[in-house]
């Protein structure tokens, strides 16, 4: 994991001195509402529905069990004692008092989090699959490149002030992609071209939001030491271009499918020309030096043993959870783990003060310490050794966190909605709960496989509903709750915006809605297919058909 | 006589800023004049040394950068402070077209932005008037150090950690 250096921990220091005396100005009204928006925001705050919503970055997702206990702490003393994971790899505490703010960064400073710019209009918190570093098939490990990005962006002078947010995600993996990386603004895939030299495809106006739209490749290999002249060049083009008369259409992928991805790609390579020899060339040096930071741990040498293998065979309920619930590592006799926040009755992504310690300890006991959290609303403890995998299960199964769903139709991606946000146009999290207690039954779930449900309380798409094989969108008619269907949506490798299917539904119909959808598939697919293949193949008319028929 | 900060102190401002829409002759005074002003007399405007040309948040350097060697001063509208096109702006001048002269921050230019500002190349904020300028004075120097080149120093944290 990276550790703060003089220099790192001074800057952050510094912040913490900044926004106290920003806050202290705005409460003394020397700042105006507006003033102080632009500069709360770039450090997560923003004013909600109910309190003061706070959002801390956690770097490409990484986290230690000191930082976890830290989090437990604030949330008792500042706040209700829970916090909340979010799908862009960051926590939020949902009820803070403002004038605290300036003491919990402070306290943040000193297990090296913050809150920098993890919102406003500036480049967020760069995001990444959840199992770099320790999944067999990537290409490289991301998080250097991301924490390069992270300092790169922390503070930058030229972009603080965009026409939108901006956000960038990096997938190492030629199999798979879990950092969803074609819906953000830049999405960096990391290959090595014929002479096995390291670099990226850049894909660039990629996002959710009111207009969904894929990412295009820009760039077919950009050698990693040019990947912060080229990004310095993607973003100045769009700071000077995008467009700033309208907040709905300032976004990066408007500006890219306005001039055509051939288009933009010109100007960016125009810039780029001008700086990509320049002192802000990354160095070799410089990318070995970060890698330090993510150095193997001291794994053991496992030679296999028979306990692991009875213990499946005589614990159906264990044996269901490790084939669920935990991947393969690239280190034989270690596994991935997820502890799975999609417990029936809490709210996706919620952790409370308690749990969040029973989780530092078991990432000390049992995974060097450290957790990473998932874009998924879920959490990683990555270096598991086999032989432990059952005492994890146990202390796991009793704190609620091994409901043995990840990927089924139940590990919903569902945003706090109406209930919390400011935003929302309608409630998500009964939603999830609606369904979650239909499909309450494990069998038929892993019988239907992986499908990705996902919930949005509004058109800012935090939910990610676009890209779930199944997405929910809550919209407001009149002053009533309604919600959208889509099908199709898929946020891997091959990545697809959702298609709308109707008209929409009132809530206490979702979860009969969401079966009748499942019916179809069942109905229809072969032996092989999962509910993304099928409905690829019969397309949207079948679930339309059975979804609107009329009652007998 | 108002106030503005030009390389990290407080001095007196002799220059006018000319609005967007004037026309006709201009006073015997340093002034800072539109660049549609600027483009319609450059003749006779260049020949004096004393008329600075000042960019709208949607007009790029480009424009002027055959004319740089014989203006002093290019100011750049902040027309609210939330608009950043003239961060980009500002280390084009610096950077690409190699511009030595006064770089002045004018319009919605208040104390929260001075530091990324002077980074980017600014050196003179015209702060604006309802604020104290001693007090926006120390937003210059907000942070000690940068991890990114920029205009104040251009090699980033990386090459000197």
């Amino acid at each position: 994991m990276y550790k703060y250096d003089d220099y790192d921990r001074n800057l952050v220091l510094e912040r913490v001195k900044q926004f106290r005396g920003q806050t202290e100005r705005f409460l003394a009204g020397d700042l105006s509402e507006d003033e102080f928006l632009a500069l709360r925001l770039q450090n997560g705050l923003y004013i909600q529905r109910l309190a003061p919503m706070f959002r801390v970055a956690i770097p490409y997702g990484m986290l230690s069990s000191v930082q976890l206990r830290n989090l437990a702490d604030l949330s008792r003393t500042y706040d209700k004692g829970y916090v909340h994971f979010t799908t862009r790899q960051n926590v939020q505490f949902n009820w803070p008092e403002l004038k605290n703010i300036p003491d919990m960064l402070e306290s943040l400073h000193k297990v090296e989090m913050h809150a920098i710019q993890t919102s406003g209009n500036c480049i967020r918190n760069t995001t990444t699959d959840q199992f770099a570093g320790v999944f067999k098939d990537e290409v490289t490990d991301p998080r250097p490149y991301c924490e390069i990005i992270r300092q790169w962006s922390t503070f930058h002078p030229e972009f603080a002030y965009l026409p939108r947010k901006f956000k960038i995600a990096v997938n190492a993996c030629p199999t798979e992609d879990r950092a969803a990386m074609k819906v953000h603004d830049i999405g960096l895939e990391l290959v090595k071209n014929e002479h096995g030299e390291t670099g990226f495809r850049v894909f660039v106006g990629g996002g959710l939001g009111r207009t969904p739209l894929l990412g295009s490749a820009i760039n077919e290999f950009l050698p990693e030491l040019d990947l912060l002249t080229y990004l310095e060049a993607i973003v100045r083009v769009y700071n000077q271009h995008g467009r700033r008369d309208n907040k709905f259409k300032a976004r990066i992928k408007i500006l890219v499918k306005a001039l055509t991805p051939e288009v933009f790609a010109q100007k960016v390579e125009e810039e780029w020309q001008h700086i990509k020899d320049s002192a802000a060339k990354l160095t070799v040096e410089e990318i070995n030096r970060v890698k330090g930071f993510f150095v193997e741990p001291s794994y053991e040498d496992i030679t296999s043993s028979t306990e692991f293998e009875e213990q499946l065979a005589s614990n159906k309920a264990f044996a269901n959870w490790v084939n669920r619930n935990t991947n393969e590592h690239k280190i034989p006799g270690y596994s991935i783990v997820t502890l799975t926040l999609k417990k029936t009755g809490i709210p996706p992504g919620d952790v409370s003060d308690d749990k969040l310690e029973l989780i530092a300890d078991l990432a000390d006991k049992y995974s060097f310490g450290e957790v990473r959290i998932a874009h998924d609303q879920n959490i990683v403890l990555a270096d598991v050794k086999q032989s432990d995998l059952f005492a994890v299960w146990r202390k796991a199964q009793t704190a609620g966190f091994a409901t043995p769903n990840l990927n089924m139709l139940t590990d919903i991606i569902c945003c706090p909605g109406g209930d919390f946000c400011a935003l929302a146009n309608a409630k998500s999290i009964p939603i999830a709960e609606q369904i979650q207690r239909r499909f309450d039954n494990l069998d038929y779930l892993y019988d239907l496989g992986e499908i990705e449900l996902n919930i949005s309380g509004c058109m800012n798409a935090c939910g990610h509903h676009h890209v779930g094989n199944i997405g929910i969108l809550g919209v407001d008619k009149k002053g009533q709750e309604f919600y959208q269907v889509s099908l199709g949506g898929c946020s891997g490798k091959d990545a697809s915006i959702g298609k709308i299917l109707g008209p929409s539904f009132a809530r206490e119909e979702m979860a009969d809605i969401v079966e009748k959808i499942i019916d179809v598939y069942v109905e229809n697919r072969t032996a092989e297919e999962l509910f993304l293949d099928t409905y690829r193949r019969i397309g949207m008319t079948p679930f339309k058909e059975r979804v609107y028929a009329k009652a007998h | 006589m108002p106030k503005l900060i030009k390389d990290n102190q407080i001095i007196d401002d002799n220059w006018i800023v000319v609005d967007a829409d004037f026309e006709g002759a201009l006073p015997e005074q340093p002034a800072i004049v539109p660049l549609s002003y600027w483009n319609q007399n450059k003749a006779s405007l260049s020949a004096r040394s004393d008329i600075g040309v000042w960019l709208d948040s949607h007009e790029e350097p480009s424009h002027i950068a055959s004319d740089l060697d014989s203006i002093p001063v290019v100011a750049i509208n902040f027309p609210k402070f939330a608009d950043g096109r003239g961060y980009s702006y500002a280390r084009l001048l610096r950077e690409r077209f190699n511009y030595k002269g006064e770089i002045r921050a004018v319009g919605d230019v208040l104390q929260d932005q001075l530091f990324y500002m002077k980074r980017c190349g600014f050196n003179a904020f015209a702060v604006r008037a309802d604020r104290d300028i001693e007090v926006a004075l120390t937003g210059l120097n907000v942070f000690s150090n940068s991890y990114q080149a920029a205009c104040d120093r251009n090699t980033p944290l990386f090459r000197r950690r």
